[in-house]
């Protein structure tokens, strides 16, 4: 692939702190190589603003290598960027070209409030996950592998769903800031093994009832969640979420 | 876990919508059912015809207790679809204060889908003028249906056919019922799929069916019901 060095405008969202009104800012990211990722030109403005003896920007990462879903910036319209099935960290400035202006927000939802610049709050999912995304095993020894068989599609299919890194796009995305596809990668992750069973009806009912304690909306199944999640989690898993749902809802 | 909590949760307000949206789905068939009786006029069929069969069919479903019972059930199920439609749309609308400078916008759906509170707006004005033109005429008002026919099943009935040749004699009444017709299509494009997401149907392989007859659904229906004024307003009915 041809590596060139580009110049990119910014325009980023920026806000002190969760009760200061934010607004955008300007930047020119000069000089930049194409084969940077996308936080790396961030982390190259971001040393040029502290020479100027300016405020950094606060943007969140963690991994950057697309497994631990911190990174979370609302790029041109799109949550993780213009690539499908790409986290923001994986995201290289060939994806942009020279002279660009390239607009950056942070997730946007009541449920995930600005903690400053491109940060935001997303200790929602982790109350969501609290509230039933587990299962209570007497942990021992390691049981052997081949102890407990499972069908091969369903192995597969629930190894699908905890690819899920929790990042947050779905909600970002979804018009009404639903939180429905990470919940459902949760649930089916976990009730399409025999070890979710036990818990399986509570489970559903428990995580769907902090997801709205949190003031995230209600699915209407546009599908914006499954267009950008960068694991690629189908919105098939929402149905299944809805199924389990009913099912806890009627025979508990 | 009681009723009202199932009820009142996010997933339980939308399979109220999902329920009710089927049900409604389910009296569009025959709603349509019914009126394309008229199409018995055709020259193709029977040129003179002139609305008996549709009246008889008017006839049928006026008189008959069931019916007339189910049509209370009709209206529950549209005040209870329009009146958590309207909530869930307020509610989710004012999940995200502060928006975005740079919309998702069509990069991850249709349109259509985002719009069911706009399209169901539309559905529910043309709702209220439909109501007027015809149920309330014809179960309490009779203006326009002053005239009574002798059916050929020798019952004597209200004259339908012709108020519904009075009521599309007009152009703005056509394209009203054109324009509503187009929004049904595209509500129903989103919603009859959704609404069985909404129920749970998981299935990769009933899904793709569920998808397939959906599209059919939203075109042959509504278009069947756009003809009936364009056909009644072009003279090849009545």
């Amino acid at each position: 692939m041809e590596h060139k060095i580009i110049n990119v405008k910014l325009k980023v969202w920026r806000q002190k702190n969760g009760n200061a009104s934010g607004g955008f800012e300007m930047y020119d990211a000069n000089d930049i190589s194409t084969e940077m990722s996308f936080l790396e030109m961030f982390d190259v403005l971001n040393e040029r603003l502290i020479k100027e003896g300016k405020d950094p920007i606060a943007f969140d990462h963690d991994c950057r290598e697309g497994i631990c879903g911190m990174c979370s910036m609302f790029i041109n319209g799109r949550p993780h960027g213009p690539w499908q099935g790409t986290t923001t960290c994986q995201l290289h400035m060939r994806a942009f070209n020279d002279g660009d202006t390239v607009v950056v927000e942070p997730w946007r939802a009541n449920a995930f409030p600005v903690l400053k610049d491109l940060m935001v709050d997303r200790s929602a999912f982790d109350r969501i996950i609290q509230a039933g995304g587990y299962i209570s095993v007497n942990t021992g020894n390691a049981v052997d592998g081949n102890a407990l068989p499972i069908e091969k599609d369903k192995a597969d299919l629930a190894f699908a769903n905890a690819a899920c890194i929790g990042c947050g796009a779905c909600v970002a995305a979804c018009k009404n800031s639903s939180a429905m596809l990470f919940l459902s990668a949760k649930v089916s992750h976990l009730s399409l093994l025999p070890q979710g069973a036990p818990e399986r009806k509570t489970r559903a009912i428990n995580m769907i009832a902090q997801m709205d304690k949190e003031g995230f909306g209600a699915c209407t199944n546009t599908g914006a969640c499954e267009a950008v999640c960068p694991k690629e989690i189908s919105i098939t898993n929402i149905a299944r979420l809805n199924q389990e749902y009913l099912l806890a809802g009627l025979t508990s | 876990m009681t009723w009202k909590q199932i009820f009142t949760s996010s997933v339980g307000k939308k399979i109220t919508m999902g329920v009710t949206g089927l049900f409604l789905i389910s009296f569009l068939l025959i709603h349509m059912g019914v009126n394309a009786c008229i199409f018995k006029d055709l020259s193709f069929f029977d040129a003179n015809d002139n609305g008996d069969m549709f009246n008889r069919a008017a006839d049928f479903m006026g008189k008959t207790v069931v019916i007339r019972l189910m049509e209370v059930v009709l209206f529950l199920g549209f005040f209870v679809h329009i009146i958590q439609g309207f909530m869930l749309e307020a509610s989710n609308r004012s999940k995200r204060k502060i928006g975005y400078a740079v919309n998702l916008g069509d990069k991850g759906s249709k349109w259509y889908s985002r719009s069911m509170g706009l399209l169901g707006t539309i559905l529910l004005l043309f709702l209220m003028l439909h109501w007027w033109h015809f149920w309330i005429p014809s179960r309490f008002t009779h203006a326009g249906l002053e005239n009574e026919v002798i059916l050929s099943n020798g019952r004597v009935s209200h004259d339908m056919f012709a108020l519904m040749k009075a009521t599309f004699s007009e152009w703005w009444v056509v394209i009203v019922y054109v324009v509503a017709c187009i929004s049904l299509a595209y509500h129903l494009l989103h919603g009859f799929q959704s609404a069985f997401r909404t129920l749970g149907l998981s299935n990769s392989r009933y899904i793709s069916l569920i998808n397939a007859i959906g599209v059919g659904y939203s075109i042959i229906v509504p278009l069947i019901f756009a003809l009936m004024p364009i056909s009644m307003k072009l003279g090849w009915v009545g």
